[in-house]
């Protein structure tokens, strides 16, 4: 059934490619892939735990190297935000002009992209499955993109395929490093492995600075994120949405699921080095983002601060700290996907989206107003949203990390967090004044509500995190054990 | 069971006989010869899984291991497609050697080929430093002769004379160093220099002179830097499918005598870290000159002339990382096969492409590509795949080939080259992708639609679909790489009973 998730937007986009209606097809495979997502997150068995839907089919038997699917809690709300923001994605998509076909093909490999490295239990298909999105979003950004497209698509295609490239040295490391006899790509078999210490203490450090350094590139960590904010401002809104949305969380997903069960030894050497970043992440990212003076560049910005937060909750090491961060990834996903879309309709009366052309738009566009607020206070984390629940977690986790790390330099970098949650509410309100509050801007009379259709993505995504806010325990319930198992004992 | 020394046998006999219907035959059309041959080294390499291991009183120079039958087989199959690329270059070889009659020339011009693939046939099975010469020069001396075909053209001219000058001094220096070699030693044979050098009581500087000597002739066909200034210009002069054939069937042959030599230079631990220093120097110069130097181009066969120097370094980690791993994930010996069997894939698909667009478009600058995505989406789809798998990204052939590499280097502990090789794949993505750019975003410069041959159409197809089956399921490919450890083929050599 996980692999119907995968090979559905695979299929579809071949399909079509080869001459298919495009835009029907792309959205008959969202909506399959998202009932499939929610089938299996429903039908999971909490009470036996574990991987479930699994399915091994060996690739290269002689290195233990599998196509292996197969999903336990975090997989599974990580796959549920794919299919969602997939879903949402395909719906707000505009007319394409030219080459709707290609367009909607790059898109659905992308989608497909996520979809296999949350669902994979195989290192090597966890870490093609991401690579299936690089070409696309080369040409997606080269071909419809606006503004600087050429400069933006050259800097996050080359940018994240060094980081790849990183990612995969430190994957063999780490496969090298395992003792000969148990050697194998099998994620699962090395999760149980790894209760045994597995890797010696001392052969840790360098694979775990490989991993960190390869998904930080991919998760945009400080100072590597200066591919992101223009990727996500030129990038057509669907791609924006998908990018920040799910794919950019696979970098996250990874440390969680390979670095802190094979290499916990690693993560306390790095942690130091990790909560420097971090914070360079909140604070010095953060600032820049208020000094934005384009819509999309400030959420791009701002994409890349909410990283810190939940790098800070992963480096924790701990049960909350690490859950509060998963659940953080499933939060950050809807809002940013929400507030991308938003300012996709925005995009098409105001190209530039300049924050001083807009103003008082809330007068003529009172849906979009709304939907926007409640996405802006989302994202700051405002309470009744999940982003509050799981960024409190994560505060949480931070202030008593795990046995072997430093508290009081934990604290210190707490402290500059909640600092952060200041400097979100700065450059959101202020966003939000500068186009729905004031004096209408010039020409920007006639900017109205989306037709009503096209308000149910932006409407889906925030009642989500509406309920994952109000009813967090229910999303917990997945994540928890499945991270309780990958912890270090 | 057949000798495996008949598939050679049997390539000869081909070229012979077209050089014969060639001088005999009275039709001017001389594509059923072409034709005959690729259907006859199709057959062979359908016949090379039926040759058997022994070679009987062969043995003290040629072996038929499953390397060596691997790299007979990546011979073959690169013959048929650079034949294929010859039917389609035909009109440009008529243009450039005007003859008495319409076809004059080109009999020749496919024939040729044929020999330079029994040349690299035999090279494969070559375990004596004789046969590894004289197998060596009947490929280059073809290759004389057809990188200088278009006798009315200056730049292939330019090309032949380059070519010719640098090749014939990288065959003294190989003449030069077997002769040192065989002075220190008093073998020609590998596994009995191996043994002498592991025995311990050879004299270093001479040997090492001596190999060094050898390293620099190899360094030459493989394009390595400092011995890499010939490709460029004879890459762009020649005509484009024997360059297809030189930047392939030369690397090929290159590495694999680099493999069986390098079995005997590094037996002795008092040489082999100097060796392995040598190696990895020349690994990393070839990365960063040829990945930068491949940046800024705007010829797409310039392009494809420094991607096979950059491509030669990433070879050259996993020569440079040998370990003890003869098998599975580590091995130098499985990571060069796999790559070049992946780089052959790749580069062939790409020349096919070039020399079909080149044909309709009038020219091989990376312009000439712009809007192909709309003009033939097939081509454009074709070499998509191929730069993908260049740059190497995941299920493609390129990719097995670069994870291959990098486990070797991770293996072996050699993080000086896994640095230089991050930075160079990054360059690779810029300069893969202008290609791709330039067919996906740029508009065509003129909109008429290329059609395509069929034999070339299906060529094209069966090329990428195997870079996808490479890339995708390596078991196959791996398990006909699994073999006997080089010491229990050994046989009783004539010279060592003495």
């Amino acid at each position: 059934m996980l692999s119907l998730i995968v090979f559905i937007p695979i299929l579809a986009a071949l399909a079509v490619l080869l001459g298919a209606p495009a835009r029907k097809t792309a959205f008959g495979a969202a909506a399959a892939q998202f009932a499939l997502a929610l089938f299996a997150f429903l039908s999971y068995d909490k009470v036996a735990g574990g991987y479930q839907f699994n399915s091994v089919t060996s690739i290269v038997s002689d290195w233990k190297l599998n196509y292996a699917v197969g999903a336990d809690g975090l997989s599974l709300v990580m796959l549920l935000l794919t299919g969602i923001v997939t879903l949402a994605a395909v719906w707000v998509t505009p007319k394409i002009e030219k080459r709707e076909g290609l367009f909607y093909a790059c898109v659905l490999f992308i989608s497909a992209g996520a979809a296999g490295a949350f669902a994979s239990t195989d290192l090597f298909f966890f870490y093609s499955f991401h690579e299936l999105a690089l070409i696309p979003t080369f040409l997606l950004i080269g071909l419809w993109g606006t503004g600087e497209r050429y400069t933006a698509a050259w800097k996050i295609t080359i940018y994240l395929g060094i980081g790849s490239i990183v990612l995969l040295v430190g994957l063999v490391d780490l496969y090298l490093a395992v003792p000969e006899a148990s050697r194998t790509f099998n994620m699962i078999e090395l999760q149980r492995l790894a209760g045994n210490g597995l890797i010696p203490a001392a052969a840790q450090s360098r694979p775990y600075l490989f991993l960190l350094l390869g998904f930080g590139i991919l998760i945009s960590l400080f100072p590597f994120h200066s591919w992101a904010p223009p990727a996500y401002s030129s990038a057509p809104t669907p791609v924006a949405m998908l990018h920040a949305g799910v794919l950019k969380k696979f970098g996250l997903y990874g440390l969680i699921r390979v670095a802190l069960p094979l290499l916990p030894e690693g993560a306390k050497t790095w942690a130091s080095l990790l909560l420097i970043l971090l914070v360079g992440n909140i604070i010095y990212i953060g600032l820049v983002t208020i000094a934005q003076k384009k819509l999309d560049l400030l959420l791009g910005y701002s994409s890349v601060m909410h990283m810190g937060y939940i790098f800070l909750g992963i480096a924790a090491l701990n049960l909350v700290g690490v859950s509060g961060a998963a659940l953080l990834m499933f939060a950050h996903g809807l809002s940013i996907a929400a507030l991308f879309a938003l300012a996709g309709f925005l995009r098409e009366k105001n190209p530039l989206l300049l924050l001083d052309s807009f103003g008082g738009v809330a007068k003529s566009a009172p849906w979009m107003g709304f939907a926007f607020g409640l996405a802006a206070f989302a994202s700051i984390g405002l309470p009744g949203f999940a982003n509050f629940a799981s960024e409190i977690t994560v505060f949480f986790g931070a202030f008593k990390p795990a046995a072997g790390l430093v508290a009081n330099n934990f604290q210190l970098a707490m402290i500059f967090a909640l600092w952060g949650v200041v400097i979100s509410a700065v450059y959101m309100l202020r966003a939000f004044r500068a186009i729905f509050l004031g004096p209408v801007g010039k020409d920007m009379a006639d900017l109205v509500d989306p037709v009503k259709s096209l308000r149910w993505p932006v409407i889906l995504l925030l009642a989500l995190l509406l309920i994952a806010g109000f009813a967090p325990g229910a999303f917990f319930a997945y994540v928890k054990p499945s991270i309780q198992a990958l912890l270090p004992k | 069971m057949i000798p495996s020394i008949s598939l050679e046998t049997a390539v000869l006999i081909l070229g012979i006989i077209m050089l014969l219907v060639e001088s005999f035959s009275k039709s001017d059309d001389k594509r059923g010869l072409a034709k005959m041959a690729i259907y006859m080294l199709l057959a062979l390499v359908g016949f090379s899984f039926f040759a058997k291991a022994d070679v009987g009183d062969l043995a003290p120079f040629y072996v038929a291991d499953p390397t060596a039958l691997f790299f007979k087989r990546i011979a073959l199959l690169t013959t048929v497609v650079v034949l294929i690329m010859a039917l389609e270059y035909k009109n440009v070889i008529t243009k450039f050697i005007p003859g008495a009659t319409p076809g004059a020339g080109l009999g020749e011009f496919y024939s040729l080929p044929v020999f330079t693939c029994a040349g690299l046939m035999f090279m494969a099975s070559a375990v004596d430093f004789l046969l590894i010469f004289v197998s060596l020069e009947l490929v280059t001396i073809s290759f004389y002769i057809l990188v200088a075909y278009m006798r009315r053209q200056s730049a292939s001219l330019e090309a032949g004379v380059k070519y010719l000058i640098l090749g014939a001094l990288s065959t003294g220096f190989l003449v030069y160093g077997i002769t040192w070699i065989f002075g220190v030693t008093g073998q020609t044979n590998l596994e009995l220099i191996r043994q002498v050098v592991a025995a311990g009581n050879v004299p270093q500087t001479p040997f090492l002179f001596g190999v060094v000597l050898v390293l620099i002739a190899l360094g030459f066909k493989i394009a390595a830097v400092p011995f890499q200034l010939w490709v460029p210009d004879v890459y762009q002069g020649a005509p484009t499918p024997i360059t297809a054939f030189l930047s392939v069937g030369s690397k090929a042959a290159g590495f694999i005598v680099l493999l069986r030599v390098l079995e005997a230079f590094l037996a002795s631990t008092e040489t082999s870290g100097k060796i392995l220093g040598v190696l990895a120097l020349l690994s990393g110069a070839t990365l960063i000159y040829g990945n930068l130097a491949a940046l800024p181009q705007d010829n797409f066969k310039r392009l494809l002339a420094y991607s096979s120097i950059a491509h030669a370094g990433y070879l050259l980690i996993a020569v440079a990382s040998v370990s003890g791993a003869s098998e599975g994930l580590g091995s130098s010996r499985v990571a060069i096969a796999y790559y070049l069997a992946g780089y052959l894939l790749m580069t062939l698909l790409s020349f096919l492409v070039l020399i079909v667009v080149a044909n309709h478009s009038r020219g091989d600058d990376i312009a000439h590509f712009n809007g192909l995505s709309k003009r033939s989406p097939f081509l454009a789809f074709g070499l998509l795949v191929a730069m993908l798998s260049l740059a190497g990204i995941p299920f493609t052939a390129g990719f097995i080939g670069k994870f291959l590499v990098f486990a070797t280097a991770v293996q072996a502990h050699n993080y000086g080259l896994i640095g230089i090789g991050i930075v160079t794949v990054g360059a690779g993505f810029y300069y893969y992708l202008r290609v791709v750019a330039a067919m996906y975003w740029q508009e065509p410069g003129d909109d008429t639609v290329i059609t395509v041959a069929p034999l070339t159409k299906f060529a094209i197809g069966a090329l990428t679909l195997f870079i996808f089956v490479f890339g995708i399921f390596p078991q196959p490919i791996l398990n006909s790489l699994k073999g006997v450890p080089i010491e229990s083929r050994v046989v009783a050599h004539p010279v060592a009973q003495k």
